[in-house]
């Protein structure tokens, strides 16, 4: 395959600015996340550990096959959302290796808040489980929470994804022939029972596991009755007397290890309808990412940069790559993965949006995985081009996209606006995984633009009045315009309310896409159907 | 002249390769002889044939008189060289070669007959006028007469049972009041180990030196000897480490030694290898103690001060030529240093180890000898001896011989197998050995009976090392090694060595692996792992090791010490039934003596429950809980695989504690 050349000197002022830039970027990524990392922190770790069992994330370590990897996914889900800390939102999710087996691993923090369910902790949870159904990855649930957070009940209970839709997604997984395996390491009350009662398989841990549908508390309250945690739903209690969970583990290692052996016993075989090769890293090093991403989404960010950093040997098989030049297709592999990559290189035309369509329709008649770097800000706007249809050349492309059944994974490199974000497969296109870079950008239009669009608006009401808008008020709303817009299109902001599956370092790409391509292959690639292209 | 193109060995082991090594030299065509157990072992690949002699019980294989007979005629054998042990002191075989037209490589019948005894060859080597300890050889046995004697022989007093060897039948008395019931409990251990309940009284000599005298006979009446070798130390009346020149014997008292060792050998019309012991006492007065008719186990520290080739001066007096040299002719130069590899581990009460040689790498540096019969494959068994190979150095000084052995010690890589090199290393370092002070007393008497085998703890660094190859550490278990999107994860790797269990820490990736143990953090950058060794760097310091890596095993080999590390993170879980039951397990392979109990019956945590013999010694298994013995997998006379479940011993209240307090 061809090897993309590079152009980027690493000399240049342009480089080191860059790379400057971009650094302290991915260190405050690293800090955020080891911040998240501690959970309730550590006067609560060690509460923890004094009753004999692990913080969550060493939970999950002891989990794993030693030396594998571990996919964390919407670590800074609730970031800076509530009133309160809620590091994590009081869960951690990722995918995993279990006795070679990707895993997907939802484990509840019981230092934050009790591990109770907030509503991004719902969302993150049922996210979490999304991904499972998606790919066919078995389901481990480390359960250790009091349930639902009972001051925010309405924005937790009721509705179609709420807290509810947990256990409806384990009995259709359940019913798919995906494995839903839940250790009990703490409390399970009320709703909260239901994660290991509707498992297939559940461990409990003697003297910390507990399930039952109302405490003691609540016993108290309606009967007279007292009685113990331990006596009203220990471990001793259901896997001896009630069956509600099958196997007693005498600590949280011994869970884990049981967990682990329950896994074993699965039966899986990974549908793996890819032809792999050999890995092969870059060429271009990873690391020279830092410098050529730039400042802001509004200078160009040259689309074989990026790519040259990510894909195997720094190899791109372009298609009609004199054709629509600002969307880079083109055939490629990532850790020995084939992949189809389309890459924004400049705003989508009438001509790219076509070659794009064209291309997801090779990928999909292949069965390649499709990868989009998504840095768009947008389709061409004007009078020649309405003219010419780019309406519905877009159209196509989103129904190529909205339709594709291959496996898609998308990275917002740099800006992510308007109706771009939908032919790059934005988070409405399902994509299996999406994420986005530090440095990245999202909203419905650009910020200046928003901010300019209503102030306009909001000028021409004045002026319908026969008022005249101060000049002051004017730019004064504008800038505040421009700073909200800016904030809420943060990656931080999106990252904490769940509309991607995580912020990464941009150098991790590679391994990352690695992962997820890995983790998809679980599940068969089926039949792509499209809708009607408007020709 | 006697004639024989063909020259079969009768042993096995290190002694079996040594011999094959010099008869190919001399021009000889070789065969090896090899019971089921051996059929991979070295000495059958080194010899031009190699010819199966039965199932791996000594008695039906190498003790076999018959089947080795029917070796010979099989392959045209012309002679044979019984090594030692085994048949080399038999006077049966030796006659049974004569008779069949067989060279015996070795002394006459009737020679070693009356060696055999101690009683009649004290007899013998008073008459020749050859030093011994004042006692009591008389042929009356009975309880009165020897109970005057021993009075009359005064304390300390050492009983012999006359047929005896290798420290059985022998006790030693320090009160007068003892003595009957000493002499009873030798007479009987006596008569069940060697037929013959014979015993000789001794004066005890208190901290004596073991010297021996290396003589050599010919079929033209030559008798000269070799110098002698100092095999003081000992454990439990085997030798551990030999050397030649003895540091306590000086030109004068050689000269008077070699002298009685050469009376000692004319007394009998010797011919060939042979070996007369002597008790040394501080005073320079020496005592005979027996004579080995065979070629010894320590004959490579005499070679290598002599120069000379022990193995083919025996073939050439076989073959009835004069001995290469005279007395005048034979010179000492320098001075060697032996010591005895074992598959024993000197933590453990010497218990002989069992397993596959995983790699074996004998030291070959300056000066340095290693005798062995080792290859990669071969499985170390319980059939026969524990010794694997003799690391021999030598040097112009005793002290440069005493640092090359400890060298080789060190540099010999042996993983697969538990050994004692780190007993051995130890005791060469000790101070009253390095200064040629150590008598036969020095193991059991002073510090130095600690010496290796105290279970000494595993190196913090090996931990570390060995917890970087299990996890992968070279990204052998796949190119994600540890990786994480979500900041520094330091994942648990739990490693068991010694029957200790440490948690690491791991964290980092193919570059550098960094170690959590117990608080501190280390770096490991495994720079190259080859076949059977790795090239680390461990805290900044760059050394290789001997390694032999397994998924969920790996084998160190740390300065001469060999270290087993499993990877139990993800061992079954076995807690719950830790709780109820005391599985008895096999410590090695071995036969079931006896079960001495039955299912149903109740025991207390320490009964004996099972006899087990292996490596011919008798191990007591025992119950490690008090309850009720569930099902006995096992009888008497079963052969089992060690660490093998022979039977349960179940906690009856175990059910009860496990119900919920209601």
């Amino acid at each position: 395959m061809p090897r993309i050349e590079s152009t980027i000197v690493t000399s240049s002022e342009e480089f080191i600015a860059n790379r400057e830039h971009n650094l302290a970027l991915s260190r405050q990524l690293r800090e955020k996340l080891e911040e998240i990392a501690h959970g309730g922190g550590p006067a609560a770790e060690e509460r923890l550990r004094k009753r004999g069992k692990f913080p969550v994330r060493e939970r999950i370590e002891r989990l794993l096959d030693p030396g594998s990897p571990f996919l964390e996914l919407s670590a800074l889900a609730a970031l800076d959302v509530y009133d309160e800390p809620v590091p994590a939102a009081g869960c951690v999710g990722g995918i995993g290796r279990v006795q070679g087996v990707e895993c997907l691993i939802v484990a509840n923090d019981p230092t934050v808040k009790g591990g109770s369910y907030y509503p991004l902790t719902v969302k993150k949870h049922l996210r979490a489980q999304e991904i499972a159904e998606k790919n066919h990855l078995p389901c481990i649930y480390l359960v250790d929470s009091g349930g639902a957070n009972l001051p925010r009940q309405d924005e937790v209970f009721p509705d179609r994804d709420h807290f509810g839709r947990i256990f409806f997604n384990q009995a259709r997984m359940s019913a798919m022939g995906i494995p839903q395996i839940a250790v009990v390491m703490g409390s399970c009350t009320a709703g909260g029972a239901y994660v290991p009662a509707m498992a297939d398989e559940t461990i409990m841990v003697r003297d910390q596991g507990t399930i039952f549908l109302a405490g003691p508390p609540l016993v108290k309250a309606a009967t007279g009755e007292d009685v113990t945690a331990a006596e009203l739903g220990g471990a001793l209690v259901h896997t001896e007397q009630s069956g509600v969970a099958d196997h007693l583990a005498e600590d949280e290692q011994h869970a884990l290890d049981l967990a682990r052996q329950a896994i074993s016993r699965i039966n899986w075989r990974k549908s793996d309808p890819l032809a792999r090769s050999e890995p092969v890293a870059p060429v271009h090093d990873p690391g020279e990412l830092y410098g050529v991403i730039p400042p802001s989404t509004r200078q160009p960010m040259p689309a074989r940069e990026i790519i040259a950093r990510i894909v195997d040997g720094s190899e791109l098989d372009e298609f009609k790559s004199r054709y629509g030049t600002t969307l880079v297709t083109g055939f490629a592999r990532i850790q020995g993965y084939p992949v189809g990559i389309l890459a924004n290189d400049g705003i989508l035309y009438s001509e790219s949006s076509q070659k794009g369509a064209h291309f997801i329709e090779l990928c999909n008649q292949r069965r390649i995985p499709l990868v989009f770097l998504q840095n768009i800000s947008g389709f061409m706007v004007g009078p020649r081009y309405e003219a010419e249809g780019i309406a519905k050349h877009g159209a196509k492309l989103v129904n190529a996209v909205a339709c594709a059944a291959v496996p898609k994974f998308t990275v917002i490199t740099g800006g992510s606006f308007g109706a771009g974000n939908y032919g790059m497969c934005g988070r409405a296109y399902d994509p299996r995984f999406l994420f986005m870079w530090p440095n990245a950008r999202i909203s419905v239009m650009g910020g200046e633009q928003a901010a300019s669009v209503l102030t306009q608006v909001r000028q021409a009401a004045f002026q319908k009045k026969g008022e005249q808008w101060p000049e002051e008020q004017a730019r004064a709303f504008q800038e505040e315009m421009v700073e909200r817009y800016e904030r809420m299109a943060q990656p931080w902001y999106a990252s904490a309310r769940l509309w991607d599956d995580g912020v990464i370092d941009p150098v991790n790409t590679r391994d990352v896409l690695g992962l997820c391509i890995s983790a998809s292959l679980n599940a068969p690639i089926g039949e792509t159907r499209y809708g009607v292209f408007r020709m | 002249m006697k004639d024989f193109d063909k020259i079969l060995i009768a042993n096995r082991g290190e002694i079996a390769c040594r011999v094959i090594r010099t008869a190919k030299e001399m021009g000889y065509r070789t065969v090896a002889v090899f019971s089921e157990a051996d059929r991979d072992a070295l000495h059958t690949r080194l010899a031009d044939q190699a010819v199966c002699i039965g199932p791996p019980p000594a008695t039906q294989s190498y003790l076999d008189v018959d089947r080795i007979l029917d070796a010979c005629r099989k392959t045209g054998a012309g002679a044979v060289h019984p090594g030692y042990g085994f048949l080399s002191e038999n006077t049966d075989f030796a006659g049974a070669c004569e008779k069949e037209g067989i060279t015996f490589i070795g002394p006459s019948a009737e020679a070693i007959r009356l060696m055999g005894s101690k009683r009649l060859s004290k007899i013998a080597m008073q008459e020749a006028g050859v030093p011994c300890i004042p006692g009591y050889e008389g042929e009356d046995q009975d309880d009165e007469t020897l109970q005057r004697e021993a009075e009359r022989i005064g304390l300390p007093l050492m009983i012999k049972a006359s047929a005896g060897g290798g420290g059985r039948g022998m006790r030693i008395v320090t009160d007068a009041g003892d003595i009957s019931e000493q002499l009873r409990s030798a007479r009987a251990e006596s008569r069940n180990s060697f037929g013959s309940d014979e015993l000789i009284l001794e004066r005890a000599v208190i901290r004596p030196r073991h010297v021996e005298i290396q003589v050599f006979g010919d079929h033209h009446g030559n008798v000269v000897h070799l110098g002698e070798r100092d095999c003081s130390i000992q454990r439990r009346h085997q030798k551990v480490v030999e050397e030649a020149p003895s540091p306590a014997v000086d030109e004068a008292l050689r000269a008077r030694m070699g002298e009685a060792a050469v009376n000692a050998a004319l007394a009998c019309d010797y011919v060939g290898a042979g070996t007369v012991e002597f008790l040394l006492d501080p005073e320079g007065n020496f005592y005979f103690l027996e004579m080995n008719t065979r070629l010894q186990v320590e004959h490579p520290v005499t070679e290598l001060i002599t120069g000379q080739d022990l193995v083919e001066w025996q073939i050439r007096v076989a073959r009835g030529e004069k001995l290469p040299l005279t007395q005048d002719e034979i010179s000492l130069s320098g001075h060697a240093m032996e010591v005895r590899l074992y598959a024993e581990s000197p933590s453990e009460g010497f218990m002989p180890q069992t397993g596959p040689v995983l790699a074996w790498h004998p030291a070959d540096g300056p000066g340095q000898r290693v005798d062995h019969g080792l290859r990669v494959g071969y499985q170390v068994g319980s059939h026969y001896d524990p010794m694997l190979a003799k690391v021999i150095a030598a040097g112009r000084t005793r002290e440069d011989a005493r640092r090359r052995l400890i060298r080789a010690i060190e540099e010999t890589t042996l993983l697969g197998v538990g050994d004692n090199r780190a007993f051995l290393a130890a005791i060469l370092r000790d101070e009253t050995f390095a200064r040629g002070e150590a008598t036969t007393a020095f193991l059991e008497e002073s510090e130095a009976g600690t010496l290796g085998m105290e279970p000494e703890p595993v190196p913090e660094q090996a931990w570390v090392l060995a917890a970087a190859l299990l996890a992968g550490g070279d990204s052998r278990r796949g190119r994600w090694q540890g990786w994480r999107n979500s900041g520094t994860a330091w994942q648990p790797l739990i490693l068991e060595c010694d029957d200790t269990r440490r948690t690491a820490w791991l964290a980092g990736d193919q570059g550098e692996v960094q170690v959590l143990l117990d608080d501190v953090t280390h770096r490991v950058a495994l720079l190259e792992t080859g076949a059977d060794q790795v090239h680390a760097v461990l805290d900044d310091v760059a050394e290789r090791f001997g390694l032999v890596r397994e998924p969920e095993t790996v084998w160190l080999d740390w300065h001469g010490r060999a270290l087993v590390f499993h990877d139990q993170t993800q061992a079954p879980p076995d807690r719950a039934d830790a709780a109820g039951t005391g599985p008895v397990r096999a410590p090695m392979d071995g036969a079931v003596m006896e079960v001495r109990c039955e299912p149903g019956q109740t025991v207390q945590k320490g009964d004996v429950l099972v006899l087990l013999e292996a490596m011919k010694i008798e191990h007591s298994l025992r119950a490690g809980i008090d309850g009720v013995v569930g099902s006995v997998q096992v009888a008497a006379g079963d052969q089992v695989k060690g660490k093998q479940v022979l039977l349960t011993v179940e906690d009856p209240q175990a059910a009860v504690q496990d119900s919920p307090a209601d």
